[in-house]
């Protein structure tokens, strides 16, 4: 790292002022650590690109180190956070802010108080504000989208209800939620689509109301974001940049554990599954097109060797057959995988929606095909939903019994498993003490073109307990910790 | 630097808001973002990867840009098989074969040889071409996840040093260096080579006033009013969990659509019977319609609170 940073400088050193090159290296290095994959030409780029662009400019100036930066759109949001808590204190922007605050005040209070039949003070500032007037400037601001004001009100709430102490360590999320259980956002909404019920002509259709909600929904997401960064600007000037952005720093979308990942996550990965299994299917296509060549076309050589006098000169071969992969997927739907599990259904989502001939299965002690809840079903909701409710998992108690379930499986379905099945098994092979009766797998092993196991708990935690991933993984092809998306996708390209 | 070398156009453009202001005159309405890259892209002499949905105006953006600075635009489609012979060069196999039999008995076979693998006998390819050219060139890579892995290897030494490798020929050096632009609908991961040699450019769908000045600015004869109610529906049905979120180009297409139709103000039922100008999935239309048909419950439940 120490390198790169001598060869930025002494590349870039002449016609630049070191402190931002100095800046520059530090949030280079945040970024590093943070995981985005900056690469030593890439930082190159960004100390050129700032060049033409002035500092000032503070969205430019953003764009063009995430152009260079930032490669990923998925990382994007990474950036913006490492972007915020190294520049956004010494954006001029603010300092401008600071003098409208007092301008723009000065008139907009004297309206409030005059609307509420007080007299125009004339001086005074925001501070000077009772409760009620601030909610009641939020409130109109919201009503005419005023961004400047909105930016003003976010910044003067969180001086007053975060309670900031300097030197506390707690985290931005900790003030964010005291200011807003302050301001009371969900009652505001309330008055807000109130009003406009009041203002409006006629009544408002369902579409139009729907419309308005929309809109005043957008405007309070923008005012949460405004308070957010007030926060954290406030404590990168109590704590210093680096240790903020240490604080801050989150796992990048495929590092997110399944098991852990919260609802916001998941939805995130729930979009990166669809490119995934879209090149899981790529694959198996290439390997069908380019594979190795087929066997000698005998017809067809004869045939050839007419225009060459009878002389087999060149020999003609089959066309390989495209092979149809069968998949068939066996999924741990128990407490103790939960959240992998709901992860788990939308990866069969997505495998089915990809292959022709996918076959998914469920349990927990008991075991139930759950095909025809995917197929054919657009919307991914509404099947998980089937599956969770109408599947038959349950046998004696719903605490997961993996050999109960393999047997089950083995004898409903173990004859549909071919030469070109692949199976994979997806769980944690935790089986509450249970008989293994992992001869199935091992016959399964036999018969199937192969037989995966995907554990979403970390390789440290199998075989304790009453985990038997062990003697279970002998009979597979394969064992593997897929507890994220990278690990996923290095599991896709391991396959095919 | 190899970019000093070659002979050094003048930049293109004087600064940011110039950009955008010449992007807008093409009618092509640009945010900060898009604008500060076009112009960087120049600056640093380097190509642009331009990634986001579908019908966002990716390939637009080149073509404006294009369009914007007068040069003329090359344009590589991508496929699946995508070869050198198609992007990058090939031998003009016919005419050389003329060449030996026309020259066959006058002269020395070596001297022939060493002939037929000269400038003549090359056709250049869009790549090529790019480079060679003599006047300003936009060179637009279109939808390049589309070319396998290996394949993008061809794009490399093209993208970072403007130049081609041709083994009978030695290297070609270009005459310029083009604004080159790659667009991609992320069905794949490109490799990380490609993107090194890029500036990352993400088009997201527009938020409600670029999306309610691009319905203006694309459509001409469009009530205000109008547009503005259909960035607002366009908005709100983005925000649904849809399998495709409607595009702009399908936003445009809606509000060709209404114009036509001469439809002034859009309620329940003109957005129900037109819903399919805008979504494409049958179960998507479904959900729209369902969250914005008035039903009888809802209406009786708004008189009564604009009575109260």
């Amino acid at each position: 790292m120490s390198a790169t940073s001598e060869l930025n400088k002494s590349t870039y050193a002449e016609g630049q002022d070191s402190p931002l090159l100095e800046l520059l290296n530090g949030f280079i290095v945040e970024l590093r650590l943070a995981g985005l994959p900056v690469s030593l030409t890439e930082s190159l780029d960004a100390m050129e690109a700032v060049s033409h662009i002035p500092i000032e400019d503070r969205d430019a100036f953003k764009y063009a180190l995430g152009a260079t930066l930032v490669k990923n759109y998925s990382h994007w949001k990474s950036f913006e956070v490492v972007f915020e808590v190294y520049f956004s204190i010494r954006g001029t922007e603010y300092e401008i802010k600071e003098n409208e605050l007092e301008n723009l005040t000065d008139d907009e209070l004297d309206e409030i108080k005059y609307q509420q039949g007080e007299a125009p003070s004339g001086g005074g500032s925001m501070s000077g504000l009772s409760p009620e007037e601030l909610q009641e400037m939020l409130f109109r601001a919201l009503l005419n989208g005023d961004q400047a004001m909105l930016r003003l009100l976010a910044r003067q709430s969180v001086i007053r209800y975060a309670g900031m102490e300097p030197g506390r360590p707690v985290g931005g999320t900790y003030y964010l939620y005291r200011t807003l259980r302050n301001l009371d956002l969900d009652s505001m909404l309330d008055r807000l689509m109130a009003q406009s019920r009041e203002q409006a002509l006629s009544d408002l259709t369902q579409l139009e109301e729907r419309l308005e909600q929309d809109e005043y929904k957008n405007r309070i997401e923008e005012l949460k974001k405004q308070i957010e960064s007030e926060i954290r600007r406030s404590l990168v000037a109590d704590r210093g940049v680096e240790a903020m952005a240490r604080t801050l720093r989150k796992p990048l979308p495929e590092d997110v554990d399944f098991m852990h990942a919260s609802r916001e996550e998941m939805a995130n990965l729930r979009r990166s599954l669809y490119p995934l299994t879209r090149k899981l299917a790529a694959r198996l296509a290439r390997r069908r097109k380019y594979g190795r060549r087929g066997p000698l076309d005998f017809r067809k050589t004869i045939r050839h060797s007419l225009s060459y006098g009878g002389v087999p000169a060149e020999p003609k071969f089959k066309h390989p057959r495209p092979s149809k992969p069968e998949i068939m997927v066996v999924a741990d739907i128990s407490g103790s995988v939960a959240a992998f599990a709901r992860f788990t259904l939308h990866l069969l989502y997505a495998i089915s929606s990809q292959f022709s001939k996918v076959r998914s299965f469920v349990f927990i002690d008991g075991l139930d095909e759950v095909t025809r809840f995917l197929e054919g079903v657009e919307d991914i909701g509404e099947a998980v939903h089937r599956v969770n409710t109408e599947a038959d998992v349950v046998w004696v108690d719903g605490h997961s019994d993996y050999g109960h379930a393999f047997s089950v499986f083995w004898e409903k379905y173990g004859k549909d498993i071919g030469p070109k099945t692949t199976v994979l098994i997806l769980g944690d092979a935790r089986n509450n003490y249970h008989a293994s009766q992992s001869w199935i797998l091992k016959d399964a092993h036999h018969k199937a073109r192969k037989l995966y196991w995907l554990n979403p708990e970390p390789r440290a935690y199998w075989d304790t307990g009453d985990s038997i991933l062990g003697e279970y993984a002998t009979y597979c092809d394969g064992a593997y910790e897929v507890r994220n998306l990278r690990q996923l996708e290095a599991f896709i390209e391991k396959l095919v | 630097m190899l970019k000093d070398t070659l002979i050094q156009v003048d930049y293109r453009f004087k600064d940011v808001p110039g950009v955008r202001s010449g992007l807008s005159d093409v009618s092509y309405l640009a945010d900060d973002g898009i604008a500060g890259i076009v112009y960087l892209a120049d600056r640093l002499a380097k190509p642009v990867l331009i990634e986001g949905p579908a019908g966002t105006g990716k390939t637009q953006l080149a073509k404006s840009v294009a369009e914007m600075s007068g040069a003329r635009l090359i344009r590589l489609q991508c496929y699946e098989g995508l070869d050198e012979s198609k992007a990058l060069y090939e031998w003009n196999y016919k005419k050389q074969l003329l060449r030996i039999q026309a020259e066959n008995e006058t002269r020395d076979w070596s001297e022939i040889e060493d002939d037929l693998f000269s400038e003549d006998f090359l056709l250049s390819r869009p790549l090529l071409e790019a480079i060679r050219a003599e006047e300003p060139v936009v060179l637009l890579v279109d939808e390049v996840d589309r070319v396998e892995i290996e394949t993008e290897a061809l794009l490399l030494e093209i993208l970072s040093e403007y130049q081609v490798s041709i083994p009978e020929l030695g290297t070609v050096v270009g005459n310029q260096v083009p604004l080159v632009f790659l667009t991609s609908n992320g069905t794949r991961e490109l490799s990380e080579a490609l993107k090194r040699r890029c500036l990352y450019l993400y088009i997201d769908y527009p938020d409600l006033e670029r999306e309610r000045q691009i319905i203006n600015a694309k459509i001409p004869g469009m009530d205000e009013n109008l547009a503005d109610q259909i960035a607002r529906i366009v908005r709100s049905i983005r925000q649904l969990d849809l399998k495709k979120h409607p595009s702009v180009s399908e936003t445009l297409d809606w509000a060709k659509t209404l114009l036509l139709l001469g439809i002034e103000k859009i309620d329940a039922d003109v957005a129900t019977e037109t819903v399919n100008v805008l979504l494409k999935y049958r179960s998507d239309i479904e959900k729209a319609t369902k969250e914005f048909a008035d039903n009888p419950d809802s209406i009786e439940e708004t008189e009564e609170e604009g009575a109260a």
